[in-house]
C-alpha cells in the first residue's frame, strides 16, 4: 500500500458518502441555517435603518420644538409690546383728556373769576358812585346853602350833563 | 491566472515530490523491515511499521495493545473475487496472517496489508474490495457527527423566532462559524451567484475541518488520517472540479481557448490554450495534494515526537527522561499547531475552491485599450 496512490474501496465509500453528506445538507442544512441568518441580519439592516429614521425624526421633532418655542417667545414680546404700547397710548390719552379737562376747568375757572371779578368791579363801582353821590349830595347840600353859588353850579352841572 | 498559480503550484509539487520520494524510500524499507518486524518487535519498536500503522489504512480498527495482546474492532470485510463472488466476513478471521474463505492480507511486497486471494496459478490477486475499513468507519462517523452538528443547527433555526431570539452554545459557534465562511470566502471567492455554491463549499468546508479535528484525536472515534489520505482528497479536489468545470460560462471557455494574448501564443501553436488547459487540471490537483501533504506531514510529526519517548527507551532513564519532557512540551505544541492547521487547511481549500468557481463565473472584462 503505497501513500499515494488512492484506495479503491475508500474511493468508493468517500464518493458515496460525501455525495450523500453533500444532499442531506445541501437540502436541510445549510440553506436553512444561511436563509435564517440572512433574513436575521436584513432584520437588523433594517431595524437600523428604521431606528436611524427614528432618530432624524427626533432631531426634526427637537427642531419643530425650538421653532416653537421660539415662534412663542416672539409672539410673547410681541404681546407684551403691543401691551405696553396701549398702555402708553391709554395713558397718553388719559393724560390728554386729564389736560383738557382740566382746561377746560381752569377756563371755566377763569371766567368765573372774570365774571366774580365784573361784579365785585360792579360793586365796587356802584358803592363808589353811591359814596360819590353821598358825598356830591352832603356837599350839594352844604353848597346849596349859597343861592348864587347854586344856581352857577346848577348851571355847570346841567352844561355837563349836556355834553 | 496559470502563471500566477504555477510558482506555489511548483512549490508544492516539489514538496510533494519530495514526501513522494520519502514516502517510498520508507515503503520499501518498510516492506524490507516488514519480516524481522516480528521477530524484533519484542525487542523495540518498529518505526515505518508504527509510522504507517497509524497513518495508514487498515481493516481493523487497533485501538490499544494490553501485555501483547492487541484490542481492537473487528470491522466487515466486504470482497468480492472474480471466481467466487462476493464474501462479506469479519476482519477478525484475517487476523496474523490466517486465510479466510481464501482471502488473507497480503504480507508481501505486492498488495502489501490488502486483503488478496491466490489465483491458481499461485500470484496474487486483489479482489474487488469495498469493505468497511478503519479510514471508512472513521468516515462514516465523522459524517455522522458533521450531519448532527449542522442538523442540529439547522433544527434550532426551524423552531425558533430568528427576528427574537439568538442562538447559544452550540448553534451559536457553528452559526458563527458558517457565517464566517459564508461571508467572508465564499461571497468574497465566487462572486455575485455565491448562493448556488454555498452548500457544496460549506460542506466542503466542515468535512474538512471535522475531519481535520477528529485526525488529531488520538482515541477511538478519532485517530484516523482521513484528511491526509489522498482517495479522500482526490474526491474533495474532483467536486471542486466538477463545480468549476460543469457550470463555467463562456467567458471562462474563451480565456482558456482563445486568451487575451498576442496572437503568436496562440495562433499556429496553441501555447497559451494548452498552458491554460493543463491549468484546469493542476488547480484541483493541488488542493489535493495540498491538502493530504499538509495533514499526513502533521500527523507523522506528532507521531515522530510521540516516537521519542518510546525509542529513547533503551537509553537509560536520564536520557529517556528528559527526551521525554521535551517530546510531550513539543508534542503539545504540535497538536496545538496542528488545531490551527486543521482550521486553516479547511479555510484554504474552501477560499481556493470559491475562487476557482468564481473565475469560472467572470464576466467579460470592459474593452481597456
Amino acid at each position: 500500500m503505497s501513500l499515494v496512490t488512492p484506495d479503491f474501496g475508500l474511493l468508493v465509500w468517500m464518493t458515496v458518502i460525501f455525495a450523500i453528506l453533500f444532499f442531506i445538507l445541501a437540502r436541510f442544512g445549510f440553506p436553512i441555517i444561511t436563509g435564517m441568518v440572512n433574513k436575521r441580519s436584513e432584520y437588523i439592516g433594517k431595524s437600523l435603518e428604521s431606528a436611524r429614521e427614528a432618530q432624524q425624526q427626533l432631531a426634526h421633532l427637537s427642531d419643530e420644538q425650538q421653532r416653537l418655542i421660539e415662534e412663542t417667545k416672539r409672539e410673547q414680546s410681541r404681546i407684551l409690546n403691543e401691551a405696553a404700547q396701549t398702555r402708553d397710548d391709554i395713558l397718553a390719552e388719559a393724560r390728554q383728556q386729564a389736560r383738557s379737562e382740566a382746561q377746560a376747568i381752569l377756563s371755566q375757572a377763569k371766567q368765573d373769576i372774570e365774571a366774580e371779578r365784573e361784579s365785585a368791579l360792579r360793586d365796587v363801582r356802584r358803592q363808589v358812585a353811591e359814596l360819590s353821590v353821598d358825598v356830591a349830595e352832603k356837599l350839594l347840600r352844604g353848597s346849596l346853602s349859597d343861592a348864587e353859588k347854586s344856581d352857577v353850579l346848577i348851571g355847570k352841572l346841567i352844561d355837563e350833563a349836556r355834553r | 491566472m496559470v502563471l500566477l498559480t504555477m510558482p506555489p503550484l511548483g512549490v508544492f509539487s516539489s514538496e510533494t515530490e519530495a514526501s513522494l520520494g520519502e514516502a517510498e524510500t520508507a515503503l520499501n524499507e518498510t516492506e524490507d523491515a516488514f519480516n524481522e518486524a516480528e521477530a524484533e518487535a519484542e525487542e523495540g519498536l518498529d518505526m515505518n511499521e508504527y509510522l504507517f500503522g497509524h497513518i495508514g489504512d487498515a481493516y481493523e480498527w487497533h485501538i490499544t495493545t494490553v501485555n501483547g495482546k492487541p484490542i481492537s474492532i473487528p470491522l466487515p470485510v466486504i470482497v468480492r473475487s472474480k471466481t467466487s463472488g462476493w464474501h462479506v466476513f469479519s476482519s477478525h478471521h484475517l487476523e496474523e496472517g490466517e486465510e479466510h474463505e481464501g482471502f488473507f492480507i497480503s504480507q508481501e511486497e505486492k498488495y502489501n496489508g490488502k486483503v488478496v486471494e491466490r489465483a491458481d496459478d499461485g500470484s496474487l490477486v486483489r479482489p474487488f474490495d469495498i469493505s468497511i475499513t478503519k479510514n471508512v468507519l472513521s468516515l462514516i462517523i465523522n459524517s455522522a457527527l458533521i450531519l448532527l452538528l449542522v442538523l442540529t443547527t439547522a433544527r434550532w433555526y426551524r423552531r425558533h423566532d430568528v427576528l427574537k431570539e439568538t442562538p447559544k452554545g452550540l448553534v451559536g459557534i457553528m452559526e458563527m462559524i458558517i457565517v464566517m465562511v459564508e461571508d467572508d470566502v465564499i461571497k468574497e471567492g465566487v462572486g455575485k451567484d455565491y448562493k448556488r455554491y454555498s452548500p457544496y463549499l460549506l460542506t466542503a468546508f466542515f468535512f474538512i475541518f471535522i475531519n481535520n479535528l477528529m485526525g488529531i484525536v488520538p482515541f477511538f472515534p478519532g485517530g484516523a488520517n482521513l484528511t491526509g489520505n489522498i482517495a479522500i482528497t482526490l474526491v474533495l479536489a474532483v467536486c471542486t472540479f466538477l463545480a468549476v468545470n460543469l457550470f463555467g460560462n463562456k467567458q471562462y471557455w474563451k480565456d482558456i481557448l482563445w486568451p487575451d494574448v498576442p496572437l503568436f501564443l496562440k495562433a499556429p501553436l496553441p501555447l497559451m490554450p494548452l498552458i491554460e488547459i493543463i491549468g484546469i487540471f493542476t488547480k484541483p490537483f493541488s488542493l489535493m495534494i495540498r491538502l493530504f501533504a499538509n495533514i499526513m506531514a502533521g500527523h507523522c510529526m506528532l507521531l515522530g515526537v510521540v516516537a521519542v519517548i518510546f525509542i529513547t527507551a533503551k537509553m537509560g532513564p536520564a536520557i529517556n527522561g528528559s527526551l521525554s519532557v521535551i517530546a510531550v512540551l513539543f508534542g503539545v505544541f504540535m497538536d496545538i499547531l496542528e488545531c490551527l492547521v486543521a482550521f486553516l487547511q479547511a479555510y484554504v481549500f474552501t477560499m481556493l475552491s470559491a475562487v476557482f468557481i468564481g473565475m469560472s463565473r467572470q464576466e467579460a472584462e470592459p474593452e481597456h485599450k
